[in-house]
């Protein structure tokens, strides 16, 4: 009871890379309350998915194993979720900050009455003493993230509302299986008692997944390019140099909001975490909203205007001009001086 | 559609600060928001939600689009500006028991309004760009009972019974049935909202809500209550009837803790300026070390 639960997402009987990052980080977090980690999940065959999630520390996997779980639709998740905990009551409860978390994790909130922190970058256990009443507490989840469009960061905390719930964006956290499988033990959830009728007032009648075409999460070098290129056409000389490097490009969410590119690219608290071994931000001033998902980069080189930008402070390499002029540059000294 | 039936349509719309653009002053010493010290904006996602149901609404004989937002009285603004690109009026749900609430209490207060104003559909920006954790939408859809259908990218058809949507997965989408009520959430990638009319500017410029009605001049006020169509409904808590336990900091599960201004640790990085050899010898350093190539 009062263990640490994680909600695994499913799609095509592949688990999602963010489910593990938070299995891992839920299995320091049980450590640290001395409870147990267990992974919930929710799908058509799903069962044999257990001795993975053993291998990431769930001590105990629970199971609702049908039809009416796949391709993942709001309600029938809902229920099961909102069912399983009632009957368990888990102290912490950890979704991915993906579209399906996301689009499920606050019904299942409202549902307990129970506050949820989206997109956090950091669960740690701490205490806390409120200001008001000078009630002390132990042992509850800070729940810590940027906010304000990254101006801030905010450490959340849910005092008197159990289950303490979060979610986390995809990247942000490491993935590491255990040294040693935990025990994995699969167990059944009654879910047919928790799913009514009303649950599957939502049909999906068609459905089409694309290929991802664009990873920059996997990428080793990334040239991304920020508002300070200018215009679209100009954007091209991100792709340019990205070509010549071998390199995926990304964006600022500026760029993307101004439609140099498309949004898939976009670095950042909003989009997409990375950690390149090298990042060359082009024209990027280097807001809080964008650095959130690119400080973790082995080695970064700015090319920007102003000095005084903030991406400088975080850069290893700072180079003041304008990125029409130096970008071409980089392309011709790479070419002479590589092989 | 049955022709007596009007279909209420209600978008949920928030006014919030200008995120891209935030000075010092921005947070109070407790922790919440000073909105007073920041420009306001119509969410940018409520805006492509308002589309969609104007969308709705041309595809319904009869049917009627109407904002609902909950802030100070200038969040009349993002009303009247609805009303300017196609809205037939709206709700201002307004004050001081609202104050800090968290997403939580907010859908809370919003559910109580909307179980007064009974749509048939709710719409609603997927999120809003102060918090960027779209939660409202599908957590006033739990607390209405309704079901939802988030990031909507294009509307196919609907009748009194039924929705059809296109939305949008992490790759690629879905064609999803649902019956109405709903609440549906739209995605910035949906068609963006219809311009200001200028006709429609004329007619609604002077459209006030109550609080805003009885600051005005007596000729103001009478020249709007001989216009029903210029009245901004505005709703105090007491009129919703909720659970004031419910509401606002205290109705709020989550509570911050603390608030840290984003300083960078600064570190040494090796400048270089625009110059050929300059970006020379930049690239052969990280060809050298084996960063590139």
């Amino acid at each position: 009871m009062n263990n640490v639960f994680v909600y695994i997402e499913v799609e095509e009987q592949t688990i999602a890379d963010v489910s593990l990052e938070l299995l891992t980080k839920g299995r320091e977090l049980a450590t640290t309350l001395g409870v147990k980690l267990e992974a919930v999940v929710a799908g058509k065959n799903v069962k044999q998915l257990a001795p993975e999630l053993a291998a990431y520390g769930a001590d105990t996997v629970w199971v609702a194993d049908d039809e009416i779980f796949a391709p993942f639709r709001t309600l029938p998740h809902t229920a099961v979720l909102v069912g399983l905990i009632e009957q368990q009551k888990p102290q912490i409860v950890l979704f991915g900050a993906t579209p399906v978390g996301r689009d499920f994790a606050p019904r299942v909130s409202s549902a307990l009455h129970s506050g949820l922190t989206a997109d956090c970058t950091e669960l740690v256990i701490g205490e806390h003493k409120d200001p008001k009443t000078g009630k002390e507490y132990t042992d509850l989840l800070y729940q810590i993230r940027p906010a304000f469009g990254g101006n801030i960061i905010a450490t959340i905390v849910n005092p008197d509302h159990r289950p303490q719930m979060a979610t986390v964006r995809e990247g942000v956290m490491r993935k590491e299986p255990q040294a040693t499988p935990a025990a994995g033990e699969v167990r059944e959830i009654d879910w047919r008692p928790m799913v009514k009728d009303t649950d599957l007032a939502v049909r999906i009648v068609e459905r089409h997944i694309e290929e991802r075409k664009i990873d920059i999460k996997g990428a080793s070098i990334i040239v991304a390019g920020g508002y300070g290129l200018g215009s679209k056409e100009n954007f091209r000389l991100v792709h340019e140099l990205a070509d010549v490097l071998g390199a995926e490009v990304g964006a600022s969410r500026a760029a993307v909001d101004a439609g140099f590119t498309e949004h898939e690219r976009q670095i950042g608290q909003t989009g997409v975490t990375v950690r390149p071994k090298l990042y060359i931000a082009c024209g990027i001033s280097g807001q809080i909203q964008h650095t959130a998902g690119m400080d973790g980069s082995a080695m970064i080189v700015s090319i920007n205007t102003d000095p005084a930008a903030p991406i400088n402070k975080i850069a290893d390499y700072a180079i003041t001009g304008d990125v029409n002029e130096v970008i071409p540059k980089m392309i011709k000294y790479y070419k002479q001086n590589s092989k | 559609m049955e022709m007596e039936k009007i279909t209420k349509i209600v978008v949920l719309a928030k006014q919030v600060p200008d995120t891209r653009n935030v000075g010092k002053d921005a947070m109070t010493p407790e922790g919440t928001v000073n909105r007073a010290a920041l420009a306001a904006i119509f969410n940018p996602e409520d805006l492509n939600a308002l589309e969609m149901a104007l969308q709705m609404k041309d595809r319904i004989e009869g049917a009627t689009v109407h904002i609902l937002t909950m802030g100070p009285q200038r969040a009349a603004d993002i009303i009247r500006e609805a009303m300017f690109r196609g809205a037939d009026g709206g709700y201002l749900l307004s004050g001081r028991e609202f104050a800090g609430s968290d997403t939580l209490a907010t859908s809370y207060a919003l559910s109580c309004a909307l179980r007064k104003i009974e749509p048939d559909i709710i719409v609603a920006g997927r999120q809003a760009i102060d918090g960027d954790t779209a939660q409202v939408g599908p957590q006033v859809a739990e607390k209405l009972g309704l079901p939802q259908i988030t990031y909507a990218e294009q509307l196919i058809s609907i009748d009194d019974k039924e929705i059809t949507v296109k939305r949008r997965l992490e790759r690629g989408t879905e064609v999803v049935v649902s019956s109405l009520p709903a609440v549906i959430t739209v995605n910035s990638s949906a068609g963006e909202c219809r311009p200001r009319n200028a006709k429609r500017i004329m007619k609604f410029k002077y459209a006030l809500a109550s609080s805003e009605l009885a600051a005005a001049t007596p000729e103001a006020q009478q020249f709007i209550a001989e216009r029903p169509y210029l009245q901004i409904v505005e709703f105090a808590a007491a009129d919703v009837d909720p659970d004031p336990t419910q509401l606002g900091l205290a109705g709020s599960p989550t509570k911050v803790k603390k608030i840290e201004n984003v300083v960078f640790q600064a570190k040494e990085a090796k400048c270089y300026t625009a110059a050929d050899a300059d970006i020379e010898s930049l690239m052969v350093e990280l060809i050298s070390s084996h960063t590139l190539g």
